[in-house]
Parts: structure tokens; C-alpha cells; sequence
């Protein structure tokens, strides 16, 4: 599998997600600068977590202008897959690639801690490996998590299964209302109508094997190796 | 000339900041405020002088980046 991490200034989690790739899937991915116009022949391209531009004027916003993006709205086009992690998602709204929004926390906090949830859809690229064991605990680290969309968008993302994540207490019991963060209907994370774009708040890349406190996220990584072994 | 944009959440978006303001003036005993929403205010220097043109670009502005439309209204006031 042939991955792209792009680089943003202000990205932190850039190296984490690189790293996680490389151990999982035995490749390194290439790090391209956000300022660059083109992309190499890429079979993932991912949006790293972070803060790019320092979050000014909207978390995501600059970062969704930049040059590159030209290049990831094509690859995302032609159906090539595409991650957003935390920053990442926020820059898939901004870029319009995923629908609706993410605001300030509910209660204003930043949170950082691990949380569980449910892999709603495990028939993506993303998530297969998941379908074992559907409910994982992982990392969310973020400021401006609050899902919003309007009522027809979430109507159509439950409708069409591409809530792929969601926040859940520790028994499995949804948060539909309680989600840390005040995220509608305790929305982690969504997919395109394509399946080939996805978003999510939390890190799957921060708790990839146990000797980093957990290996909930890493299925995200094999789901998307064998995605690519198989194809 | 210069553009003033206000840029504002869409009713029904929840604002936690605009509440926590609330509250804050509640505690410092301005009892009489009903609801609290928070924006943003942005000031264009332009070197357009056609009001009409500058209009139509600052909307172009606000709509490919100052504002995100799915959360956000805003309204663009000329000024001399």
C-alpha cells in the first residue's frame, strides 16, 4: 500500500500516523509538503492531526485552501481513499469533501483521554478488520470535535450507514446525547457516499500496539493493508 | 474602502462560547440577557473603489473562506 501523509505547519501527529503505518503495513509512507501542487501515485492519502495554521479563523479552514488540495480533491474524486484524523476531518468538512461541521467542545474543554467506541460500519476499506470486534477503546485529543450537520445530512449519514464511528459508554450503550465533546448523535466519525473518504476525531494511530497502552486502533491499519493485498 | 464583516452562527447552531459568556454576565449580576452569540468581526482593507465590485468580491471572500457557510451567515458592510 502506497501511503501519503500530507504535512501541514502546525501538524503533530503526522509522524505518529506514519510510524503507525509502517509498522503495521511494513511501508513507509511519503511525507508531502502541504505546499506542494501534485501528489505521487498514492493508493491512501491521509490528513494528519494537528493544529495546521494554528486553527485561525476556523479549525481546518486554512489547511483546506492550501495548494495540495487541488491535488487530494482529485485523487479523493477518482475514488482513491482519503483519511482525516482529528485536524484532518475538520480540513474533509472545510474542504467539503464530508458534510457538516466541527465546533468548540460542549463544555468548552479541550479532551484529551481515551474514550470507547463502536465501528458502526465495518464494510469500508477502513474498518473490515474491525468486525470481530466492533467496539474499541482509542485516543481523542481535540478541542473542536462537536460534530454538527444539518438534519437531512444526518438523517442521510445514519440512513446510509456512514456514521462508521461513535461514542459509547463502556457496556456498548450509545451516546447519542452524552458524547464527551456534545457531538450530534455521538458522531466519532463518517464516510462519504463513495466509501472512500473518512473522517473521524479520535487517533486510531495512538494506540496501534500494546507496548503504546492498547491496540484499539490498530484494525484500521490491517483493514487497510488487506484492503490493498486483496485488491 | 474598507469591507466590516460580521460573521455569525446560523440559528440553531449551538454556541457553548456564546453561553459561557452568558453565564458570566449572569454571575456579574447583568441579570436582563437572554441569550448570548458569539461571531466574528472582520476588517477588509480594499483597493477596489467600485462599491459594486467590492461587494461582489468580498462575498466571493466570505464564501470560499471567511465564512463556513454550513455553520455560518455573514454580511459584508461597505465603508468609506
Amino acid at each position: 500500500m502506497k501511503a501519503g501523509v500530507i504535512v501541514f505547519p502546525g501538524s503533530n501527529s503526522d509522524r505518529d500516523v506514519a510510524v503507525a503505518i509502517e509498522r503495521v503495513c511494513g511501508r513507509r509512507p511519503q511525507m508531502i509538503w502541504h505546499g506542494d501542487h501534485d501528489l505521487p501515485d498514492l493508493d491512501l492519502v491521509i490528513l494528519p492531526g494537528g493544529f495546521a495554521y494554528g486553527d485561525y479563523l476556523r479549525a481546518g479552514a486554512m489547511a483546506a485552501r492550501s495548494p495540495i488540495v487541488d491535488a487530494v480533491k482529485k485523487h479523493a474524486a477518482r475514488g482513491g481513499l482519503t483519511l482525516g484524523i482529528c485536524n484532518g476531518f475538520q480540513m474533509l468538512t472545510e474542504m467539503g469533501l464530508l458534510p457538516g461541521a466541527l465546533l468548540r467542545n460542549r463544555d468548552l474543554h479541550f479532551i484529551c483521554r481515551d474514550v470507547d467506541l463502536r465501528v458502526e460500519n465495518t464494510n469500508s476499506a477502513f474498518t473490515r478488520d474491525f468486525a470481530a470486534n466492533p467496539q474499541v477503546r482509542i485516543n481523542m485529543s481535540h478541542h473542536d470535535g462537536n460534530y454538527v450537520a444539518s438534519d437531512s445530512d444526518i438523517a442521510a449519514l445514519e440512513a446510509e450507514n456512514r456514521v462508521v464511528f461513535r461514542y459509547v459508554d463502556r457496556d456498548g450503550t450509545p451516546q447519542y446525547d452524552t458524547a464527551p465533546n456534545g457531538s450530534t448523535r455521538g458522531i466519532a466519525g463518517i464516510l462519504n457516499r463513495g466509501g472512500n473518504v473518512l473522517g473521524l476525531m479520535p487517533h486510531p494511530e495512538r494506540l496501534f500496539e500494546n507496548a503504546l497502552g492498547g491496540s484499539g486502533g490498530r484494525p484500521m491499519f490491517t483493514s487497510l493493508m488487506n484492503h490493498f493485498a486483496h485488491a | 474602502m474598507k469591507a466590516h464583516i460580521h460573521i455569525t452562527l446560523k440559528q440553531g447552531v449551538l454556541d457553548p462560547q456564546g453561553k459561557a459568556i452568558g453565564r458570566a454576565l449572569d454571575h456579574l449580576g447583568f441579570s436582563g440577557v437572554n441569550e448570548v452569540r458569539q461571531g466574528k468581526f472582520i476588517e477588509l482593507e480594499l483597493t477596489e473603489s467600485d462599491r459594486e465590485t467590492a461587494m461582489s468580491q468580498a462575498d466571493e471572500m466570505c464564501r470560499k473562506l471567511l465564512a463556513n457557510t454550513v455553520i455560518e451567515n455573514y454580511r459584508i458592510d461597505l465603508v468609506d
